[in-house]
């Protein structure tokens, strides 16, 4: 292993290499006053070298075969268990519930794509609303953050949503014949958190800080973060299509961060293009092809005649299939249609 | 927000110093570049690039407030918590009391379907004072098709009409906007209409709108007015670029028999402008009636009103609205239209 590939500063690096440790066992039984006089550094900054080299050597180890337990890792068993006993997020429609294996899964990034007019602010703000269905109805008691970067969150409709999801726990009250929480309206709006979003910059300045927020709200459990829309600050007037995939790529793994760390889930919503394919033009999800591997999850919703359909476009463990929903003044809801049945693909 | 100077963040002084000895000076700057290559640029650990990024983000990253605070707030300082009522009541009761603010309203409609009836409509109920139901305020009327006539169509002083005949101009005018508006209290901004200005001058499909877009709807949004635009239409095949690669192709007999294919008309702009705009009120003919269609909005469901223009001005055939639905909301029929634009695809000819 290579001295030149230690995430340190150049300067450091040099000094490594000019006084003769080119490789990362040279460092290995080295002490850090004595590190710090071969470079002429300060102490502290020898500890952090050495402290960046054990990372690294720690790796090393794993590949001579010695049983050191990886840092961080986790079997295999213990990640299904966790996987089972997860809640997910209702989208308040069970056909969609079902191809989704329960609903938005928490640890994963899902994206959402549609044409203007097909829900995606609605599935957003659905899922900003039953992310608080309390855990005696099979909900997850969290808290919402939304980013808004089209300015699409009407607080009215918000409202509408939350009073129709109250109304819906009340009739579930009343059929357990429980007397359970009764939420006001209002209060599902107190637990959103908005963030209007105007450029690019306060885009990804929104996602570093998140992880700040995040953790000094951790006793208040925000438990999905939804971006509306990923897509709008990145595609108008970008003259650097490497900046954008740059900036794009490192937004995606920086949200996949924070979805395992802090176990929630994120969806970011996405629009639509058209691209040349096998002669003709075709919809496709916004910001190419390299995007499209950044994210666990891709949904495509769209219109199939005069229904609005969802289709699983990209999982790793959910088929392919597609189910019809509809938008009702209460949110998204089943299709009262005759041809609900779920197609699979 | 994204030219926040670094300088003045508080950052500590020496790395402060390190991010203007290599010339990033804004925050805008610094969010460009990866946390790694900040590091190889300014050499130093990547650990206080951490820090510093961390900080620079946490000063350019917007407040947040909760939905309750937003609620509250356009309900203690908005007119009717944000909305201009048209004086249609089907309308205004589907849109949860009128043409919202902060937001792009879009009409969009063929010539001669009443697009700018309305605009007039608005612009007039804007300009009444609050006791008569309307916002008090200014008007500004960008007119491109030059439609504006005060004779015709009444007048009053507060309603400033612009007539920009360039593309360049209409640029410049609304770069001045931003300052006028909040300087002389303008209510609303109607722009009639955003499409006239392009096709004139290149003649070949549209061209990129897109700092504009961005512009106006920033417009709205922190003046928190209502705009208000109009849009042609443009013939488009039906099934051009409407489907996705999974749902398969299109059979090619439909192609062939061009009598079968049903020329639909699009808004111009196309689909980008589409995303931008957040409520849709689509205008066409049907068996010789008007038709307005709430087409995109996310908090209305999808009702068209069958209207009339008279002298009296525009009036709603029923109030109840009634249901429209599928895509069908969002594509515009217009019977009568003969001469079909070609557009360019080699099958219909």
């Amino acid at each position: 292993m290579d001295v030149s590939s230690l995430p340190i500063s150049p300067s450091h690096r040099g000094k490594l290499i000019s006084a003769g440790y080119s490789s990362l066992s040279s460092l290995s039984s080295l002490s850090p006053s004595r590190l710090a006089l071969d470079l002429k550094i300060s102490e502290n900054e020898a500890v952090e070298i050495l402290k960046v080299a054990s990372g690294r050597s720690g790796q090393d180890k794993i590949e001579s075969g010695s049983r050191a337990i990886v840092n961080g890792a986790q079997t295999a068993w213990d990640m299904l268990h966790e996987e089972e006993s997860s809640k997910c997020i209702t989208t308040s429609c069970s056909n969609l519930d079902e191809i989704l294996g329960g609903g938005i899964h928490c640890k994963e990034v899902t994206e959402i794509g549609g044409v203007p007019g097909i829900g995606k602010t609605q599935l957003g703000i659905q899922l900003a609303v039953n992310v608080q269905i309390p855990a005696e109805y099979g909900g997850l008691a969290g808290k919402a953050v939304y980013i808004d970067t089209e300015g699409s969150f009407m607080v009215e409709r918000v409202l509408q949503i939350a009073e129709a999801c109250a109304q819906d726990m009340l009739e579930y009250n009343t059929l357990l014949r429980r007397d359970l929480v009764d939420k006001q309206p209002k209060s599902f709006l107190d637990n959103i958190f908005y963030f209007r979003v105007c450029t690019y910059t306060e885009q990804i300045a929104v996602i570093n800080y998140l992880e700040k927020f995040l953790s000094e709200h951790k006793d208040v459990g925000v438990k999905v973060v939804i971006v509306d829309s990923i897509t709008f600050h990145f595609r108008q007037d970008f003259e650097d299509m490497a900046l954008r995939t740059r900036l794009l790529s490192g937004m995606a793994l920086k949200v996949m961060k924070l979805a395992k760390k802090f176990n929630l889930a994120v969806v970011l919503l996405n629009q639509v293009t058209t691209k040349f394919v096998e002669g003709s033009f075709q919809l496709t999800l916004a910001l190419g092809d390299s995007w499209a591997h950044a994210t666990t999850n891709r949904i495509i919703l769209y219109w199939n005649g005069n229904e609005r359909r969802a289709f699983i476009d990209k999982s790793p463990s959910l088929p392919s299939a597609s189910s019809p929903y509809t938008v009702t003044g209460r949110g998204i809801r089943n299709s009262t249609s005759n041809c609900k049945r779920v197609k699979l693909m | 927000m994204a030219n926040k100077l670094i300088s003045e963040m508080g950052l500590p002084k020496s790395i402060a110093n390190v991010f203007s000895a290599r010339n990033i000076l804004t925050a805008k700057d610094a969010s460009s570049l990866s946390e790694f290559e900040l590091m190889e640029l300014m050499d130093v650990g990547l650990e206080e690039v951490m820090a510093a990024v961390l900080r620079i983000s946490e000063i350019s990253c917007p407040p947040y407030q909760t939905a309750l605070s937003l609620l509250e707030q356009r309900n203690h300082n908005e007119y009717l918590a944000g909305h201009l009522p048209t004086g249609l009541i089907g309308l205004d009761e589907a849109l949860c009391g009128g043409i919202p603010f902060g937001v792009v309203t879009e009409f969009v409609g063929p010539s001669g379907i009443g697009k700018t009836r309305f605009c007039l409509k608005l612009a007039l109920l804007a300009s009444l004072p609050t006791s008569h139901g309307g916002l008090g305020g200014r008007v500004i009327y960008i007119d491109v098709e030059s439609k504006f006539s005060s004779r015709r169509h009444g007048s009053t002083g507060r309603i400033l009409v612009l007539q920009p005949a360039s593309l360049s101009e209409f640029t410049e005018s609304l770069q001045k906007l931003k300052v006028s508006l909040l300087q002389h209290d303008v209510k609303l901004l109607i722009i009639d209409s955003m499409t006239a200005l392009p096709s004139g001058e290149y003649g070949q499909g549209p061209p990129k709108l897109g700092w504009h877009i961005s512009f106006i709807k920033s417009l709205a949004e922190c003046c928190r007015i209502p705009v208000v635009v109009t849009n042609q239409v443009r013939s488009q095949v039906r099934d051009e670029a409407s489907r996705y690669v999974f749902q398969g192709h299109v059979r090619a007999d439909t192609l062939e028999d061009t009598s079968k294919v049903e020329y639909h008309l699009v808004a111009a702009l196309g689909i980008h402008w589409a995303h931008a705009v957040s409520i849709h009120l689509v205008l066409e003919s049907r068996s010789g009636k008007r038709l307005i269609k709430i087409a995109k909005s996310s908090i209305s469901p999808s009702l068209g009103f069958f209207f009339r223009i008279d002298a009296s001005g525009i009036s709603f055939l029923n109030n109840e609205g009634e249901e429209m639905t599928g895509p069908e909301a969002n594509s515009i029929h217009c019977q009568g239209q003969s001469g079909i634009i070609n557009y360019g695809h080699e099958a219909l000819q």
